[in-house]
């Protein structure tokens, strides 16, 4: 409701904004225990632990903010994002697998990372996005 | 599916804009069903019929009808 007296649009901007800060935090906490262990703690247990246990509580709050985005979006805004990580868990899965398989038996000389799969899910889930939109206007 | 939403509008003076923000929805919701682009849901369909006092039959036309 209260989204409703903000106006549509507003609340809508708030989402996005509040979506955007928490996927920073969520990022720079990912890049806190990725590079802190190496160069600020030299791999120390505690400290890691703490690290991590932070970054999960950050990744917790960005999956609620995108929660949030999504339930303040209209019907239309809503069905584009469902099409896109429809197609994302598809792609990734089967992406994914195929790509796994194909280290699996040596076709690929390097290993297959999870950041690979990653990197594969948002950009498919970004392109779809940006289809979804250009399709209803 | 086919609607009157355009002439609704311009007969009541009415934006995309304002539209959408009577209903609650993005501006480019409204021009998506207005091209008939995108079949809003019922509650949607019926917040547009209450705000024009137009029953949703008088609305929205099946294409096939």
């Amino acid at each position: 409701m209260e989204q409703k007296d903000a106006g549509f649009a507003l609340a809508n901007k708030k989402n996005t904004i509040n979506l955007g800060l928490w996927t920073l935090t969520w990022l720079v906490s990912t890049a806190l225990v990725v590079f802190g262990a190496k160069f600020l703690w030299d791999f120390k247990a505690t400290i890691s632990i703490v690290a991590i246990l932070l970054n999960l509580a950050m990744g917790l709050g960005m999956i609620m903010a995108y929660k949030r985005y999504l339930m303040g979006q209209d019907e239309m805004q809503r069905k584009i994002q469902m099409d896109a990580m429809a197609l994302s868990l598809g792609v990734s899965v089967v992406g994914g697998l195929s790509y796994s398989m194909l280290d699996v038996v040596n076709i690929v000389t390097f290993d297959a990372e999870i950041s690979h799969l990653v990197i594969l899910i948002s950009i498919t889930y970004l392109l779809a996005v940006i289809v979804g939109t250009i399709r209803y206007q | 599916m086919k609607n009157r939403i355009k002439i609704l509008r311009a007969e009541h003076d009415m934006t995309q804009a304002q539209l959408a923000d009577l209903c609650s929805v993005s501006r480019q919701t409204i021009n998506a069903i207005e091209k008939g682009k995108f079949d809003p849901s019922l509650p949607l369909a019926f917040r547009i019929s209450g705000l024009f006092k137009e029953p949703i039959e008088a609305i929205f036309l099946n294409d096939q009808s």
